[in-house]
């Protein structure tokens, strides 16, 4: 039961985050619950590792090895998220009932996304994931400035159509089910049944929630609110936002993969993911604000675990897994970091951020650990995924597939290093221009920016076997049973 | 589960109710994209909600199934009491004096747009249809699938926020008017949650509307700009 536990944590913390008993209870109770559901988290994945599932109530709430993945990633992400509001929240407000409504909306939200891995019914997930939205929605708006209303507008909407659309193909799923006889509708039961469902219904399912919920994990061309919605919400929220919260849609998608015979899915997946890859790494040139920078790139990677599972084939799909946590991990370091950058400077644009190495030591040598390692630079663990993902692709033969995915993820490299070495180098902007300048970051962020970049540096190093079997587990659910 | 009813003339008869409520359905659906008065856009989605329920009450007797009760009693006091009245509270004097909203295109253009979707929609419930079909699911499934492509396309050329919503929501309806049909036997702890996320949502953008009336002075989030990347300096 302690599988029902982890996401029960973060809504406790919601609520004592209500008392009016100054801020620092709200922030002690959010971080304390975020380290508790770490540890439960991990527990409950090393139990997964050990015996491939662990089921609480059977049907309902189990957690197989890609939940593992995508709980521990979360339960990460949202201490770190914890740590760096410590110090970020309230830094120019300091109205306690504000920083209590933050942590709020932020416990809910963390609620929400630890909710998304261990529910096993598909209409449950469904909900889980539309919670993910709606408990965010005041976050992006939080600084309540034009662009941050602006921004969680088109946020809202466009969440709630991608919902409505999926919800139809959730619906559709189940209709499937039940021509053929009914059965456990869970996604281990449907997976199991794959061959037998009606493949009209199973399509017009898959098509719907590609469309739905890649609405919600930022595909192109469904990708427009991404870059607003993820420059505009406080930089913690943009760390599980873009680090976990497209995963999130994008883990659902995923579970319709192994219903589906492979020739067809695979060409779907591919042709999404390269479209999303090569007009995100285009979109990357012309950014003029470091936030969308980033916002960008998850588009981008998006695209390239798509691209991974769609190659088809046990290499091919551990690959993308491996590169599901990875880009998680380290967009999530790279928001922190662009949040450091904020706390020191106050701006937001590229152009009036230069000299950061000399101006704020720490925060410009995070932004450039944080592009390096996004960017997919050797030693960093995105380069191992994405180094995998190619070497499966040509083993594959899919030459074709695998040289536009090389183009357009070097071109999103330098994209990206040519802006973030700009900012951190050349030499330091007039003192005029930088009203906060010189301004030290609080302990709390810089502690959180040190614990988000461990995995970042060890896991392109060293990879734990526990995580091995994880994504090992993760990659054949999502292949179809073999006969 | 209880049992359908077995003669076979009430049968016929609730299925020929339910294609009627089904025609109304759309009709409504059609009503939302072209309604030029804000108000009047929330009393068609309020009849939206209760032709939905009707489907859901003729389909529990139909089905034998009585959870479908259930999902049409829910549906009806979340959207046709609580929805509408978070709305109203919503619609400030400002666009109560300007009750015209404007929309990206004129209504006959709008309203072409919407056929063909719905001619659309036929076409790609076909293939579904042939796999299983039953006299309310041949109904049901092909109005759904309009319904969501036509609330989807007036979220895309309103520009006023409450009218906008409703297009989504519209679409949501769209969803679970398929559901009701095709899928009766989904856990209802499903269906509840559904209605619940509906209520927060639309607590939500009240909250989010109101706060852009304030900052912006304008509930028109359709002309918002400031963050395309084309205009920027």
């Amino acid at each position: 039961m302690s599988l029902l536990l982890v996401p029960l944590l973060p809504l406790a913390a919601a609520l004592l985050s209500l008392l009016p008993a100054g801020r620092r209870l709200a922030s002690a109770a959010t971080l304390l619950a975020d380290l508790t559901a770490l540890a439960l988290a991990g527990r409950a994945a090393l139990a997964v590792a050990a015996a491939g599932r662990l089921i609480a109530v059977p049907g309902w709430v189990e957690l197989d090895g890609l939940g593992a993945l995508l709980l521990a990633l979360s339960t990460f992400v949202a201490v770190t998220a914890a740590l760096f509001s410590w110090g970020y929240v309230g830094r120019h407000d300091h109205r306690d009932a504000r920083a209590r409504l933050y942590y709020f909306h932020f416990n809910l939200f963390t609620f929400a996304l630890l909710l998304v891995p261990v529910l096993a019914e598909p209409a449950l997930t469904w909900i889980a994931i539309e919670f993910t939205a709606v408990f965010s929605v005041l976050l992006v708006a939080f600084d309540d400035t034009h662009e941050s209303l602006e921004a969680a507008w088109k946020y809202i909407a466009l969440m709630f159509m991608g919902a409505a659309i999926a919800l139809l193909g959730f619906f559709i799923l189940f209709w499937a089910q039940q021509t053929v006889g009914g059965g456990e509708y869970s996604w281990a039961g449907l997976r199991l049944m794959a061959a037998r469902l009606p493949l009209p219904m199973v399509t017009a399912a898959f098509v719907l929630v590609l469309i739905g919920f890649g609405t919600k994990a930022g595909i192109v061309p469904l990708h427009t609110w991404l870059p607003d919605a993820h420059s505009q919400a406080p930089s913690p929220v943009c760390a599980l936002l873009s680090g976990v919260k497209t995963t999130t849609a994008l883990y659902a998608l995923l579970r319709l993969v192994p219903l589906l015979p492979v020739a067809s899915v695979d060409a779907w997946l591919r042709i999404a993911g390269l479209v999303s890859v090569g007009v995100a790494a285009f979109l990357l040139i012309q950014v003029r604000d470091y936030k969308r920078l980033f916002a960008y790139s998850t588009v981008e990677h998006m695209g390239i675990v798509l691209v991974g599972v769609g190659l088809g084939g046990p290499a091919a799909t551990y690959a993308a897994m491996l590169q599901l946590v990875n880009h998680g991990l380290t967009k999530a370091f790279c928001f922190l970091a662009a949040g450091a950058v904020l706390l020191a400077l106050g701006t937001r644009e590229i152009a009036s951020v230069r000299g950061l190495i000399r101006s704020s030591p720490s925060a410009g040598a995070a932004l450039l650990f944080g592009a390096l390692a996004i960017g997919g630079a050797p030693p960093f663990a995105l380069f191992l995924s994405e180094f995998s993902i190619f070497r499966a692709g040509l083993e594959q033969r899919q030459y074709v597939v695998t040289a536009l995915l090389v183009a357009f993820i070097t071109i999103a490299f330098f994209a990206i290093l040519l802006h973030v070495n700009r900012m951190v180098f050349g030499p330091a902007a007039e003192p005029a221009e930088r009203p906060t300048a010189g301004a030290k970051l609080p302990a709390s962020a810089l502690a959180a920016l040190a614990v988000a970049a461990v995995p970042v540096a060890v896991l392109g190093l060293y990879q734990p076997g526990s995580l091995h079997a994880l994504a090992t587990l993760a990659a054949s659910s999502l292949l179809p049973v073999s006969p | 589960m209880a049992q359908p009813l077995s003669a076979p003339g009430a049968q016929l008869w609730l299925a020929n109710l339910n294609a009627l409520v089904g025609g109304l359905f759309l009709l409504v659906t059609f009503a939302l994209v072209s309604l030029r008065q804000v108000y009047a856009c929330v009393r068609g989605f309020v009849a939206q909600a209760v032709l939905l329920a009707a489907s859901a009450f003729l389909l529990a007797a139909l089905y034998g199934n009585w959870d479908l009760m259930v999902i049409g009693v829910v549906d009806l006091v979340a959207k046709a009491i609580v929805v509408p009245g978070v709305l109203r509270q919503t619609l400030h004097d400002e666009v109560q004096t300007r009750r015209e909203i404007t929309q990206v295109l004129n209504i006959p253009t709008a309203l072409l747009a919407a056929l063909a979707l719905t001619i659309l929609a036929y076409f790609l419930a076909q293939p579904m249809l042939a796999a299983a079909s039953g006299p309310a699911i041949a109904v049901n499934l092909p109005i759904g699938l309009a319904g969501l492509l036509v609330g989807a396309f007036t979220a895309a050329v309103r520009r006023e926020a409450v009218p906008l919503f409703l297009g989504l929501l519209a679409m949501e309806n769209s969803a679970l008017f398929a559901g009701v049909a095709i899928a009766p036997e989904m856990p209802l702890i499903a269906e509840v949650s559904i209605a619940f996320d509906v209520l927060m949502m639309v607590f939500v953008v009240g909250i989010l509307t109101r706060a852009v009336h304030e900052r912006i002075g304008t509930t028109e989030v359709g002309a918002l700009r400031t963050l395309r990347e084309e205009s920027r300096r």
